[in-house]
């Protein structure tokens, strides 16, 4: 059985960045992945991390717009943390070989971004993701010693002592079927969000929200479920996305009838209002007649020079040809908003440590909660490396105390035995496939840019019945080598458990607020829900909502306008 | 919508010894992916294993062969693969010189990531210590950002005809790799880089400058090209003379077009080794005779190119060309990623080759200085 001082689960950016930062402080690490870290979703951040690196900005100015941007539910002194730590982390990225564009004077460029009081963002052309991504792989190449890589291992769940303590995990050799126990007294949780509850989403096939389904199985509490970020600029159809860095370099949005249309609704930041902000204007041009025929709005990226396009947006420039067939240096692009993004996730303190002891989580898995309502883009990418930090070295230190403990193997045997009965169940009825292609529909359509009660309710009737159907829900697979067929069951369990907290807390929070809007309840309403919701498990396992207080230091809430 | 016909190469060992042929058949849209396709078969039969993520050419997961050519599977439309199909069946194999494990995964740890971890893929910083960021050139980042760009989806590594004879070549993504340190003013083991792979008989001399590489990137990292940039790099600004005679071959040849206007190859093997006189070139004649003669046999050169110089006088603006380029105090190599500001420079973008491929629209001109 593998025993490591901290087993990461995820090797994304904060995995990556939590598995460098506990080897660093001393600890033994285990680094699992279902995919190959590179594979991972971070490296499809696109147009940047924000830092208060430039003459005059300060990390007071950072924090100040986070906390507006988020609706004034982000965690004040969490916030405070990240946007101080922000400059020194890009800095260590960029010492490790990030090759962060640069301005005149060779120093850090930046970029302008959504919501942000002036350009803030360092970026790497539109590929910043990847450029961080594969330099904190280097790191793991440069130090193999130090940090074991299970590369393509799938977690299947988390094992608790007899206390409740975190003590590992139990995985399974994708390339070869064989379940193991691995033991560590710390674990991270870094696997990403959990776009896949949603079709479309911009968010890969692999990000099925298994560390949050996980954390909430073991007792972890969940938090800001009901905060989902749809992105302003996403292809129709397939829904790839397109980076706000675009509107950072100034392209505009235009309606059918030619209108520049964010200047109604956001007469000071137009296209880069924040991206809830956005989202709703471009939904609600499209819903009033007001888009193209294909359910759109036009990005017109030909604003911005073309040379300058094609140094600092290139990606974009190949999703375009690639995509959609269209040259974005010459004529607009179809966009309308997409699932992007979730806030809430496990909660977690500004050391990245869970309710349950012994587990920590970082990334989109977490809610520290710094990104509250809304998150700012180029703050997901900070939120990573800053909080996975600190989440690997405080496992590290946690770890310090206690020795690995041996798993029972009674949970191998359990996975074991529920593999064996999802290879088992008869051919009919519905497919795995078909009840994650209905949620995904079901979510979009109740859980997405405009939500209201009647429908959250029948969502949550849709998820509850699909629910019964996922248990039952067979597959053609039968092997033991690369059977994905059988991980997909297992990650429509982890999608479903998120899905019903999504919709819950929706319809529990009856105001709007950022990524949350109720048209049945279109104010902010501070008096009842200046409040976080959060998620616990009751007796039956059922989710069991309650409110905690949001952390205000400095920034007292107030109107929001862009 | 268009039906589609794809045969997918399976293999299955669990179940059958040997790979095996699966026809399916897709109504798509032309625009959508080979993945889709692979995807959509797979709701009919989940056996079929492809590594799949982000459907967006950014994760590298997805490498296959659509027709006998590498790339990603979410970054081929349908149509344009139809077009290539023989007998109008598109044909999906998995990445070539790599161990096939299920279907179309290949195992890319022994080829591909053994080779990216040989060329010591992290900077060596140059000042590990400093507190602020390094103060470096813009442009050198946005070249750097080239070969930055590859998302390791193995396709070159599967292409790569070098690879197919020398398994032990380094190859063109490791390579790609490795120009990206080596030309980041950051790196402090510049020198050391260059060298180990100069004098490496399975490094940089071992590309033979097919192209193939470039062609299957799908993130126009064109990694041959980064090769050709090490090589200079080696034996120009560093003057390394290698074990693999790579650098006196490559001056030699440079010496053999100018004095000839072409090509002249019958020169090119003393060229390389110093002339016909030099010691170092007299047992490598005696060692090429037997190849000689077994030419001439074959015909597949005449004696009087053999002996004679054809192209001799034909061009003499060569050599002028070749000193213009030589004298100048930079060089100037060309980058996928334009650099600088809208208010420089507005014509380097309308100089630009522009065609229906928009990477080579995107091609600008990129100069580095030369070292004293």
């Amino acid at each position: 059985m593998p025993a490591h001082d901290v087993l990461i689960i995820g090797a994304g950016l904060a995995g990556q960045r939590a598995a460098l930062a506990a080897a660093d402080a001393g600890a033994t690490v285990g680094l699992l992945s279902k995919v190959h870290p590179v594979r991972s979703h971070s490296v499809a951040a696109a147009g940047g991390i924000n830092a208060a690196v430039g003459e005059g900005d300060s990390w007071e100015d950072h924090a100040a717009d986070t906390v507006k941007g988020s609706n004034f539910l982000g965690d004040q002194d969490a916030i405070a943390v990240m946007c101080e730590e922000a400059p020194r982390e890009i800095r260590h990225m960029e010492h490790l070989g990030v090759t962060f564009h640069r301005d005149r004077r060779g120093r850090l460029a930046t970029r302008p971004f959504g919501a942000a009081s002036r350009p803030r963002t360092c970026y790497v052309a539109d590929i910043t993701g990847q450029a961080l991504l594969h330099v904190l792989y280097e790191q793991l190449l440069r130090h193999g010693e130090r940090v074991q890589r299970y590369e393509e291992w799938f977690v299947t769940r988390l094992v608790q002592d007899d206390d409740g303590a975190v003590a590992g995990c139990v995985a399974r050799d994708v390339r070869t079927g064989r379940l193991e126990a691995f033991s560590a007294p710390s674990v991270v949780l870094a696997s990403g969000g959990a776009g896949q509850c949603y079709q479309p989403t911009t968010n890969a096939f692999i990000c099925t929200g298994d560390g949050i389904a996980q954390a909430s199985r073991v007792g972890a509490r969940l938090m800001d479920m009901e905060m989902i970020q749809y992105h302003p600029t996403t292809l129709a159809g397939v829904g790839i996305l397109i980076t706000e860095g675009a509107r950072g370099e100034g392209a505009h949005l235009y309606n059918a009838k030619g209108e520049r249309f964010m200047e109604r609704y956001a007469p000071d930041k137009l296209e880069l209002a924040s991206r809830d902000v956005v989202s709703r204007a471009e939904q609600t041009e499209i819903d009033e007649g007001r888009g193209f025929p294909d359910g759109t709005v036009a990005l017109d990226i030909t604003k911005v020079p073309r040379k300058r396009t094609l140094e600092a947006l290139r990606e974009i420039v190949n999703i375009g040809r690639d995509f959609a067939g269209i040259d974005i240096t010459r004529e607009p692009i179809h966009i309308r908003p997409g699932m992007h993004y979730l806030m809430g996730g496990v909660k977690v303190d500004t050391d990245g440590a869970a309710t349950v002891p012994g587990l920590y989580a970082a990334g989109e898995t977490a809610c520290v909660s710094v990104h509250g309502a809304n998150r700012l883009g180029g703050n997901s990418l900070l939120d990573t490396l800053v909080f996975g930090r600190r989440a690997g070295a405080h496992a590290a230190r946690h770890a310090q105390a206690m020795a690995a403990a041996p798993i029972p193997s009674a949970h191998v045997e359990d996975d074991r035995r529920a593999i064996d009965a999802i290879i088992a169940r008869p051919h009919d009825g519905s497919k795995v496939s078909d009840v994650r292609r209905e949620l995904g529909a079901t979510m979009h359509r109740h859980a997405g840019v405009f939500r209201d009660a009647d429908g959250l309710r029948s969502a949550h009737e849709a998820v509850q019945r699909l629910r019964e159907q996922a248990h039952r829900a067979w597959i053609d697979d039968a092997g033991t080598m690369f059977n994905q067929d059988v991980l997909g069951a297992l990650e429509l369990g982890f999608l479903l458990d998120v899905a019903e907290c999504i919709v819950v807390c929706a319809l529990e929070r009856d105001e709007s607020r950022g990524g949350h809007f109720r048209a049945d309840a279109p104010q902010r309403d501070d008096e009842r829900w200046l409040r976080h919701l959060v998620v616990d498990r009751d007796a039956d396992g059922r989710p069991a909502l309650s409110t905690v207080p949001v952390t205000i230091t400095r920034w007292q809430p107030a109107e929001r306008r862009y | 919508m268009p039906r589609y016909a794809l045969r997918l190469r399976r293999f299955t060992p669990e179940t059958r010894p040997d790979a095996w042929w699966q026809d399916v058949e897709v109504e798509l849209d032309a625009h959508r992916s080979v993945l889709d396709a692979i995807l959509e078969a797979r709701e009919r039969d989940g056996t079929l294993a492809i590594r799949f993520s982000c459907r967006a050419a950014i994760c590298g997961s997805c490498g296959v062969r659509v027709n006998g050519r590498s790339g990603l599977a979410c970054h081929t439309q349908l149509g344009e693969a139809a077009a290539t199909a023989s007998g109008g069946v598109i044909v999906v194999e998995p990445l070539g010189n790599m161990p096939v494990l299920k279907d179309l995964i290949v195992d890319m740890d022994p080829v591909h990531w053994a080779k990216v971890a040989s060329v010591q893929p992290w900077l060596v910083g140059a000042d590990p210590g400093r507190e602020l960021e390094y103060e470096v050139a813009h442009e050198t980042m946005v070249d750097v950002t080239q070969a930055m760009a590859c998302i390791q989806c193995g396709a070159c590594v599967s292409d790569c005809l070098s690879l197919e004879v020398d398994p032990a070549f380094v190859g063109p993504a490791a390579l790609a790799k490795a120009y990206r340190f080596a030309a980041d003013p950051r790196d402090a083991d510049h020198e050391g880089r260059l060298r180990r792979l100069a004098e490496d008989p399975h490094g940089l001399y071992d590309c033979t400058h097919c192209f193939a590489c470039i062609e299957a990137c799908p993130k126009g990292v064109a990694p041959m090209n980064q090769i050709m940039r090490l090589r200079r790099m080696a034996t120009t600004d560093h003057a390394i003379d290698d074990g693999n005679n790579g650098r006196r071959h490559e001056h030699g040849f440079v010496a053999n077009v100018r004095r000839n206007g072409l090509l002249h190859e019958a020169e090119l093997l003393t060229d390389s080794y110093g002339g016909r006189l030099h010691p170092r070139t007299v047992p490598v004649l005696l060692e090429s005779l037997t190849a000689v003669s077994r030419a001439l046999r074959r015909r597949k050169v005449g004696l009087r190119d053999a002996l004679g110089h054809p192209h001799r006088g034909r061009f003499p603006e060569i050599a002028r060309y070749v000193d213009e380029i030589e004298g100048r105090p930079e060089r100037v190599e060309l980058n996928l990623y334009v650099s600088g500001y809208d208010d420089e420079d507005p014509g380097a973008v309308a100089s630009a080759p522009s065609g229906e491929d928009g990477a080579n629209a995107a091609t600008g001109p990129n100069p580095r200085r030369r070292r004293p």
